[in-house]
């Protein structure tokens, strides 16, 4: 799962976290900001926990148009439209609690 | 690679379990700010300050929002002001005081450490100067701490700098009485002081520090608290490897965020701090762990013996995830900001006396403890050199921030809100130590074998 974490050159991918419940168009939803930006998805996980929807993407914003804040901002603002809850974490964040 | 699972614990752990970096603190050297006019000293020290952390607060922010981890404070220790301001032709100090607010305003940060003096085996002119001038430094300042080492290991306890202590901070609260004694929340008195801490108010630039240098304080008693929710009933071996494991994902984040703060702003990368420090927020609280663990309510019998096996299983965890471990490094457990240690307060199970002895196994003191306003000053300094001893004979930190309520007695309430949050007024016993206080002089160092 989520192997391209390990094999890609590290320091411009970010980890997008969506939780919230299920519904039609939240993948649609997250990968319209994403594209609109010009970010890359690199990989998609998702599993339904109860009835709630989590969703991870990883993604790519090398040649992203704009910065982590406002990113985070288009995110939690579609978040908020679709009634789930998205954050962008830099990937440094997971890889370094996780592995040594 | 990751996987679904540890990016989710990632998550909950800063959006449900109250995962922060509780601060980064820069530390700055002043040792060159030494000037024999005073005025120019000032400069100095404004300018120096402004300079290396101009940019401290931004940094933090960028980092906040990229890691998606938030980093509650930012903060600036320095040199201790009784060494920088020694060579002053000056009485007053208390202007550098107002220098130090005024520069950390400047720059946006809520602290400022320092306005302290090393005085374990004596004083210097300036020391005495300095310590003189605390009560009204911290009533007519926002930002400054202070703080005042008064027992080492090594050299013994200045038993006349805890009279002195005793009587400053009688007179702290005094000045602060209408905020109900803010003053003595930023005035710690420390035995074993270590020279790195970035966590206020006792945090300042020890002299073996670089010219400037980042350190990073992590927190997270609430996820400390729900990883021990989940081996409930198992042994206590199986509950200590599990604290580990989760100090170490903590104290990772800790060294994340140090290491790229340090990077960023082109400074060395001192210490984390591995403590566990509470929040007035609910299930922020060492306290709750404790009951997790087991003990029905914080204070009463088996929470010494519970908080030392958490504290030895933060530090074993901590000082695997990070290069450099320093500061305080240990549990804390400030009264007033911890809502289950006031909750054990209010029920009559968490006393002064437990308070003392969780002391001796765990950072740092009696810490954030308000007392009756009509405490005398021997009082508090017997306080002061009972905690002293604990520190000096165990080789430990041990420190002693308390709040005489003034115009209150037990059963009252202080209320600083924020961070400081509320303490209930508790009781200290009947009787006095004064005429062992009033002899004056230094307890020796102690003998560092037959350790019984």
């Amino acid at each position: 799962m989520l192997a391209q974490l390990k094999n890609e050159a590290a320091g411009n991918r970010v980890i997008v976290t969506v939780l919230g419940p299920d519904r039609v168009g939240i993948i649609a939803g997250v990968a319209q900001v994403l594209a609109s930006n010009n970010i890359n998805i690199l990989d998609i996980s998702q599993t339904i926990l109860q009835e709630f929807l989590v969703m991870v993407m990883v993604a790519d914003i090398s040649r992203s148009s704009v910065d982590m804040l406002t990113l985070k901002e288009n995110l939690a603002e579609k978040g908020r439209e679709i009634g789930v809850r998205i954050d962008a974490q830099h990937e440094d964040a997971f890889k370094f609690m996780h592995r040594i | 690679m990751l996987t679904l699972q540890e990016i989710l614990e990632t998550v909950n752990m800063v959006q449900e379990e109250n995962l922060d970096i509780r601060t980064i603190t820069m530390g700055i050297s002043l040792r060159d700010c030494a000037d024999p006019e005073p005025f120019k000293a000032r400069q100095k020290i404004y300018d120096k300050v402004t300079r290396y952390a101009g940019s401290l607060v931004r940094t933090g922010e960028e980092i906040e929002r990229e890691y998606g981890i938030p980093i509650v404070n930012k903060r600036i220790s320095v040199t201790p002001v009784a060494i920088v301001g020694e060579s002053s032709a000056t009485d007053n100090f208390i202007d550098f005081a107002r220098t130090l607010d005024e520069a950390a305003a400047n720059v946006g940060v809520n602290f400022i450490g320092g306005y302290s003096a090393l005085v374990h085996k004596g004083f210097t002119e300036a020391d005495r100067r300095l310590i003189e001038s605390i009560p009204q430094a911290l009533a007519t300042t926002e930002r400054v701490c202070s703080s005042v080492n008064v027992a080492t290991t090594k050299a013994g306890i200045n038993m006349d700098a805890v009279y002195m202590m005793g009587r400053i901070i009688k007179m702290t609260a005094e000045l602060t009485k209408n905020s109900d004694g803010v003053g003595c929340a930023k005035l710690v008195v420390f035995t074993n002081v270590p020279e790195d801490n970035p966590f206020m108010a006792g945090a300042f630039h020890g002299v073996g520090e670089p010219e400037c240098v980042i350190n990073v304080g992590v927190s997270g008693p609430g996820v400390v608290k729900k990883a021990v929710e989940t081996v409930k009933g198992a042994d206590i071996g199986i509950l200590a490897e599990t604290v580990k494991k989760t100090a170490f994902k903590i104290t990772r984040m800790g060294e994340l965020v140090g290491r790229t703060a340090a990077q960023r702003l082109g400074v060395p990368f001192g210490i984390v701090d591995i403590s566990l420090a509470p929040t007035p927020v609910i299930g922020d609280s060492v306290a709750e762990i404790i009951e997790a663990i087991g003990v029905e309510c914080c204070g009463t019998h088996g929470t010494t013996a519970a908080l030392a096996l958490l504290n030895d299983a933060v530090k074993k965890g901590g000082a695997m995830a990070s290069s450099y471990v320093g500061g305080l490094s240990g549990a804390f457990i400030p009264l007033s900001e911890d809502a289950g240690m006031i909750k054990a307060a209010e029920a009559g199970a968490l006393t002064l006396d437990k308070l003392e002895a969780m002391t001796s196994v765990c950072s740092v003191g009696l810490d954030m403890i308000a007392v009756p306003g009509d405490t005398s000053k021997e009082v508090i300094a017997a306080i002061i050199a009972d905690e002293a001893a604990i520190g000096m004979i165990n080789k430990k930190t041990t420190a002693v921030r308390i709040i005489p309520a003034v115009g209150k007695k037990v059963g009252d309430y202080v209320e600083f809100g924020g961070l400081l949050g509320r303490a209930p007024v508790i009781p200290v016993k009947a009787f006095t130590a004064k005429e062992f206080i009033c002899r004056g002089g230094r307890i020796p160092a102690p003998i560092q074998s037959l350790t019984n």
